[in-house]
């Protein structure tokens, strides 16, 4: 909160050091652990636990098991859907990129501030998200002129491209590939953004109007509660369909790069 | 808008965290422990796979043991019924024989029995014509004082009883 009785909507996704800020550099750039990294090592370490709980390989499994495994089947028949039996190897990357994803969505809507903690959504930074939609664009690239070589390139000129438009269909089949990582990188960052954005903006409603009187209060104040509550429901929702999204699109541009057209 | 406004100042451990986190993400739970969640998916599906395929196979050993039991018994009753036929032909047969035996026995019996009445009877007859023949003679000697001779007087009683 900038001063009293307002609300800075941008406030919480303000990254602040927690520790390392001067000494820890490499090469010159400093790497301090800050709030966000805290917030990364929260869902990392939630994530592990929850997997590791789950991953007992029992013959008869138990409810935990059976949420570890249902996690897993579903990111399986995904690739299996959409790349096919030669996505099974990629399983490990999309699971890792899907529930690093949601934990990192779902955790930083935690009402924590309740408590006094104040979660960060580490995936509402574009340097987080841009780091994940690089790796899995990478991995595109990689994969694609590994196995296919320079005919790779082929993927630029979709069937059935009319030979007349063959001077056009490339250049735009190009800039839509380029862009990729771009639009998953700031799907997810915008995404996480306005939700937190908007449920700061309805609580400042909330906050003024309650301040300003019972009138106000119940006249603003109250629907503006009864839309964030409204909101958060959206917003967990937007949590686990943003991580989809990810993996889902990281799926289909394997796809481009294991089949080709 | 801090993501921008502090870009040059986070942006280095931002990216670090990022892949430090990501990549223990990646390599601890993602390559550690999925492929063995998968591996127990698997075993599981593999598991009951193969038990409905022992349970159809154990299904069908019974039909096919019900079946050959079926038969043998088939087999088993039909011999049983033929062992029956058999003997029961075999006893009316004997039976018949023994039949047939007693019955010449006694048809034999009877014969003997028959012809020891002729021949008592014949014997009876000779006696009578014995006997009548002295009682003629007697008879005609004190009547008539006439001495017949035995052939004689066995003739004309003859002749008298035969007619």
């Amino acid at each position: 909160m900038a001063e009293q009785g307002k609300v800075d909507p941008m406030h919480q996704f303000l990254i602040e050091p927690l520790f390392g800020t001067d000494q820890w550099t490499i090469a010159g750039h400093n790497i301090a652990f800050t709030n966000s990294a805290l917030w990364m090592l929260i869902s990392v370490g939630v994530l592990f636990a929850f997997v590791a709980g789950g991953a007992k390989g029992q013959t008869v499994p138990g409810r935990w098991q059976v949420m570890v495994e249902g996690l897993v089947g579903f990111i399986d028949s995904l690739l299996a859907a959409n790349v096919g039996p030669k996505g099974k190897k990629y399983v490990p990357y999309i699971f890792s990129l899907f529930s690093f994803i949601l934990f990192s969505n779902v955790l930083g809507l935690l009402p924590l501030g309740l408590f006094g903690i104040h979660p960060f959504t580490a995936t509402s930074h574009f340097t987080v998200t841009g780091v994940l939609a690089i790796l899995s664009f990478s991995i595109v690239l990689i994969v694609g002129f590994a196995r296919h070589g320079l005919h790779f390139f082929s993927l630029f000129v979709p069937h059935g491209t009319p030979a007349w438009l063959l001077w056009l269909i490339p250049f735009i089949e190009l800039i839509s590939f380029l862009v990729r990582p771009f639009s998953l990188a700031l799907r997810l960052f915008v995404a996480m953004m306005a939700g937190h954005v908007l449920l700061e903006v309805l609580s400042s409603f909330v906050i003024s109007s309650a301040n300003s009187g019972v009138l106000w209060g119940a006249v603003v104040g109250l629907p503006s509660f009864g839309l964030m509550i409204a909101i958060c429901a959206l917003e967990i929702l937007v949590a686990g369909i943003q991580a989809y999204v990810f993996a889902l699109l990281t799926s289909l541009y394997l796809n481009d790069a294991e089949n080709l057209h | 808008m801090p993501q921008i406004a502090q870009l040059s100042a986070t942006y280095a451990s931002q990216i670090f965290w990022a892949l430090i986190f990501f990549g223990f993400v990646f390599f601890v739970v993602g390559r550690g422990f999925v492929p063995k969640v998968q591996a127990t998916v698997a075993n599981r599906d593999k598991q009951i796979a193969d038990d409905l395929a022992a349970a159809e196979a154990a299904r069908r050993a019974a039909e096919s043991e019900e079946a050959n039991w079926a038969a043998t018994s088939n087999k088993q009753r039909a011999e049983a019924q033929a062992l029956i036929a058999k003997a029961k032909a075999e006893g009316t047969k004997a039976s018949e024989a023994r039949l047939a035996q007693a019955a010449s026995v006694i048809d034999a019996r009877m014969a003997e029995a028959d012809a020891r009445l002729a021949t008592a009877r014949a014997q009876a007859l000779t006696e009578i014509e014995t006997v009548a023949s002295e009682a003629a003679s007697d008879i005609v000697a004190r009547l008539a004082g006439l001495s017949v001779e035995g052939d004689a007087a066995r003739a004309a009683v003859k002749e008298v009883l035969h007619g």
